[in-house]
């Protein structure tokens, strides 16, 4: 505790500040504060006092006093609703701000899930991390494909509930870099939680901000789009299947149990397997081939395999390429 | 219309023995479990209450010591996220339904306020007795869902995430569904009671603050409980039946039910403190033996926060995504409640003023109170201005806060008035050394435990989190130290009462000097409540009191009953 009283960059009460809105709201925060000690500790002094003075003892009486007194009543009903008028007003204005990006904002597509977060640039790439510029306003559209969550970075002061069917949004100006550099070793990210209960692992829904220099930031932005190029597909694949989230529901391990939501996909390629087509109430037999996986990848609930429950999420072109899917099809092809 | 009088009810079990008392007049479990006397349901309702609390705290103290440590201090097999989960699904739902919302007005309202207007029972005994069966069934509902597939929604129930989970929402929907009922009986049985019963000379302006209290709580209770009733059958219609109220995937939109919701949930915090208040008016000048100070002031705000606090919502959802007009609207009227509650602090504190303070077990429950709610009240502050709610809003700077306007205010405030009314209630004296003792075990205990969680919830982290980042460790750890002393503190309150029914010395009629009409009946009072109907006076004129060393209590003196006043009420 000791140790971070002593960290200069933050109060006892606050995180670092590390967005421009950040001081204003310490700020209405601090002025809330010694208003609240003050009329606290005048409360409780006079508490005090009077017991002090007046508790009940040998030989004392309670001495007749007027029981109501219009003056002082109305004073102390007035002097509070200005002092509170006072804070809703700087309260409502920050707010205000804090609602409205600028209109040349920098756009970040954000997808809350249980439970895990996916960003998704104007580039086209993706991460389940946040990268952001410093210095530049940043506008974070916001979106659930399940429950409701929250979208909070303590850092910046800001927060905003994910609404499945409804875009949100917030924004943000970072007045620090996390580090320099793009690799994540040179960084201190900022904490990302997801604020709104949405079931089992909602205490696990973290994530890390990185903030770069406008420089580093385009070199980490091309490498997040093109994480595809350079490398074979097989292991291009495999690094898609991960960064998607496939390994939650798919075992690659033969592992058929109800641990994993789906089936197992290793050695399964060019095998058969009994589907039921949507709408048909008898299974048929499909081939685990090419056409397959981009079918189930598209549209889940076209062909759902026997004993398993509909429950795949649809990946849309935006949440996963066609060279993506090209990859993970090598992928699949290669295990064993 | 007629009016209903309390010569209108049935006798039933009554006792001729003089030294017969309402828990005497007959036997069985049967004369208790159908007992039309308001006195008898108030005692089953403190059982009940008591027996929820005991379960709600016992998983507050689990949810605190698997906190201990970031990635949970029990094991997986034992404790993992989903059971985590249930129990804080289920202390939440418990300690309101259950416990918080009954507590002041069904417990000790049911056995207080019909003695307080000198009657016999409540305006519908029978509709009273109804009200508790219906609590026992919405609580059985309630065991229902926890010992089978439990509860993981969150005690709000937010959609969609209600209708999509595993877990047994309809048992618990359907419980707390029940229990509006039995809230609205209670409620609608007051008002009646106040409006029809009071005895002459009792005008609004000559009833204890406490019935005030009690009446303003009542107006909550019937409006807003059937919104509660009616959201959860549309959520129910909604897991069942699938029809795209409240689930986005159907069409239906969540932010809805969050409005459905708080529009019974927030009255339903007033519902919690209102009566709370009440009580600490009639403490604070009982035991400083002085008239209230301002009292229309303090009787308006109850009536002026009833109101007001049906308007105020919206607070709930600042990052729901509502649009900035509605969160500025609800901001500023959020903030318009704020005001009476520092009235009525000022004017308790007023109260003492030149009096003869004693320090008896229920005041020093109202000083406590007044230290913890006064801090409960201002951490609202933080949470009604805009900008900065929206960094402290879903984090444990909000899980402190009405912690401590829900336990520091009303819990506190129930403790102090059960003490203060427990020798009327069961006829005998607690041992006040140990009473005090238990009451600065129980302060020091919740200060622990929930000042460390504004400093952690303003530092960022978020509520409802099973496991945590190490950095806020050290918040959690002397949090749960202080949950332990608490606990053992609220252990040690109960006990030095229940030790009293044994070994108590017996109470006198009115122990404390205090001048409203309960303490004019014997202790624990007889069956019909009163022998005669006793004489109205002013609630808080106490000069004609005195203290009585052959009786251990006070009586009223003949020589100052014939002096002239130099002190009057008005």
């Amino acid at each position: 505790m000791l140790s971070i009283l002593a960290d200069a960059s933050s109060s006892m009460f606050f995180p670092p500040e590390r967005s421009t809105f950040a001081g204003d709201v310490d700020r209405l925060f601090d002025f809330i504060y010694y208003l609240s000690a003050f009329f606290f500790v005048a409360i409780v002094a006079v508490m005090v006092y009077f017991v002090l003075r007046y508790h009940r003892r040998k030989g004392h009486v309670e001495t007749p006093s007027a029981s109501h007194n219009e003056v002082l009543e109305i004073t102390w009903s007035v002097i509070p609703s200005i002092l509170v008028g006072f804070i809703f007003f700087y309260g409502f204005t920050k707010y205000l701000d804090m609602r409205e990006a600028p209109e040349n904002a920098y756009e970040i597509q954000v997808i809350a899930k249980q439970w895990s977060w996916q960003f998704i640039y104007p580039n086209g790439a993706d991460s389940d991390e946040l990268h952001i510029p410093v210095g530049q306003p940043v506008r974070f559209v916001l979106q659930s494909s399940d429950v409701l969550h929250s979208f909070y970075v303590p850092a910046f002061r800001i927060k905003m509930d994910c609404v499945p069917q409804r875009y949100t949004s917030t924004w943000v100006i970072a007045n620090e870099t996390t580090g320099e550099g793009i690799e994540k070793d040179a960084h201190e990210p900022y904490d990302l939680f997801c604020a709104e209960y949405c079931g089992k692992d909602h205490s696990r829904m973290l994530a890390k901000v990185y903030v770069h220099e406008q420089s580093d930031f385009d070199l980490w932005l091309e490498g997040a789009a093109n994480y595809l190029e350079g490398i074979p597909p097989e292991e291009g694949g495999e690094k898609a299947f991960k960064k998607k989230g496939c390994t939650q529901c798919h075992s690659v391990e033969g592992d058929n149990s109800a641990k994993y939501a789906g089936p197992a996909l290793n050695g399964q390629w060019g095998t058969e397997r009994n589907v039921i087509p949507r709408g048909a109430s008898s299974p048929e037999a499909v081939v685990m081939d090419e056409n397959y996986i981009r079918e189930s990848v598209r549209e889940p609930n076209a062909k759902v395999v026997v004993g398993r429950k509909p429950v795949m999420p649809v990946f849309t072109p935006q949440l996963l390429k066609d060279n993506e899917i090209n990859a993970i099809i090598a992928y699949l092809k290669s295990l064993k | 219309m007629a009016t209903i009088t309390p010569d209108t009810q049935i006798d039933i079990g009554h006792n001729d023995d003089p030294s017969s008392n309402y828990l005497t007049s007959s036997r069985g479990f049967l004369s208790w479990a159908f007992t039309l006397d308001h006195k008898r349901i108030g005692v089953m309702y403190l059982v009940g209450i008591f027996s929820s609390f005991f379960l709600g705290g016992i998983m507050a103290l689990l949810l605190r010591l698997h906190l201990f440590m970031p990635n949970g201090l029990f094991p997986e097999w034992l404790v993992n996220n989903d059971t985590y989960n249930q129990l804080f699904t289920l202390h939440g739902a418990i300690m309101t339904f259950l416990f918080i919302i009954p507590s002041v007005p069904a417990a000790l309202g049911n056995f207080v306020l019909p003695l307080m207007v000198g009657a016999k029972d409540v305006a519908f005994p029978r509709m009273n007795l109804a009200s508790f069966h219906l609590w026992v069934l919405g609580g059985i509902f309630f065991l229902i869902a926890l010992v089978t597939t439990r509860l993981d929604t969150g005690w709000t129930f937010y959609t969609p995430y209600s209708i999509q989970t595993s877990t047994n929402v309809i048992a618990a929907t359907i419980g707390a569904f029940i229990l509006g009922f039995s809230s609205i009986f209670t409620g609608l049985n007051f008002i009646v009671t106040v409006n029809t019963m009071r005895p002459p000379g009792m005008t609004w302006f000559k009833m204890p603050l406490f019935m005030w209290a009690t009446y303003a709580t009542a107006i909550i209770q019937i409006l807003a409980t059937p919104v509660l009733g009616i959201t959860l059958l549309l959520l129910m219609a909604e897991r069942i039946l699938q029809i795209g109220i409240f689930n986005p995937a159907l069409g239906g939109d969540p932010i809805l039910f969050q409005h459905f919701f708080w529009f019974y949930s927030h009255p339903a915090v007033y519902i919690m403190i209102l009566p709370a208040m009440g009580i600490i008016s009639e403490l604070m000048s009982v035991y400083s033996r002085k008239p209230i100070f301002g009292y229309t002031f303090i009787a308006y705000s109850s009536i002026a926060i009833a109101l007001l606090g049906f308007l105020v919502w919206g607070h709930h959802m600042f990052v729901s995504g509502q649009s900035p007009m509605t969160a500025v609207i609800f901001s500023g009227l959020t903030f318009s409640v704020s005001i009476p509650s520092a009235i009525k602090v000022f004017n308790w504190l007023a109260t003492m003023y030149k009096g003869n303070i004693n320090l008896a077990t229920p005041m020093c429950y109202a000083l406590s109170f007044i230290f913890l709610f006064s801090i409960g009240g201002l951490t609202g502050l933080f949470l009604g201005a805009l900008a900065t709610d929206i960094h402290l809003h879903d984090t444990y700077f909000v899980v402190a806060h009405f912690h401590y306007v829900m336990m520091g205010g009303t819990v506190i405030a129930f403790v102090g008035g059960l003490y203060h009314w427990w020798p009327k209630m069961f006829g005998v004296m607690y041992n006040e050394m140990f009473g005090r003792l238990f009451c600065l075990v129980v302060f020091i205990g919740f200060n622990l435990t929930f000042l460390p969680q504004f400093i952690m919830g303003s530092r960022g982290m978020p509520r409802r989190y099973a496991t945590y980042v190490p950095e806020y460790q050290i918040f959690h750890q002397l949090s749960t130290i202080g949950a332990i002393v608490l606990g053992l503190g609220m252990v040690g309150a109960v006990t030095v009462l229940i030790v009293s029914l044994f070994k108590g010395r017996k109470a006198p009629a009115n122990p404390w000097g205090a001048a409203t009409l309960e303490w004019t009946c014997t202790s624990p009072p007889p069956y019909y409540n009163f022998e005669h109907a006793p004489a109205v006076g002013s609630p808080y004129d106490f000069s004609d009191l005195k203290y009585d060393p052959q009786v251990g209590g006070f009586v009223k003196d003949p020589e100052a009953a014939n002096k002239p006043k130099t002190d009057s009420h008005h």
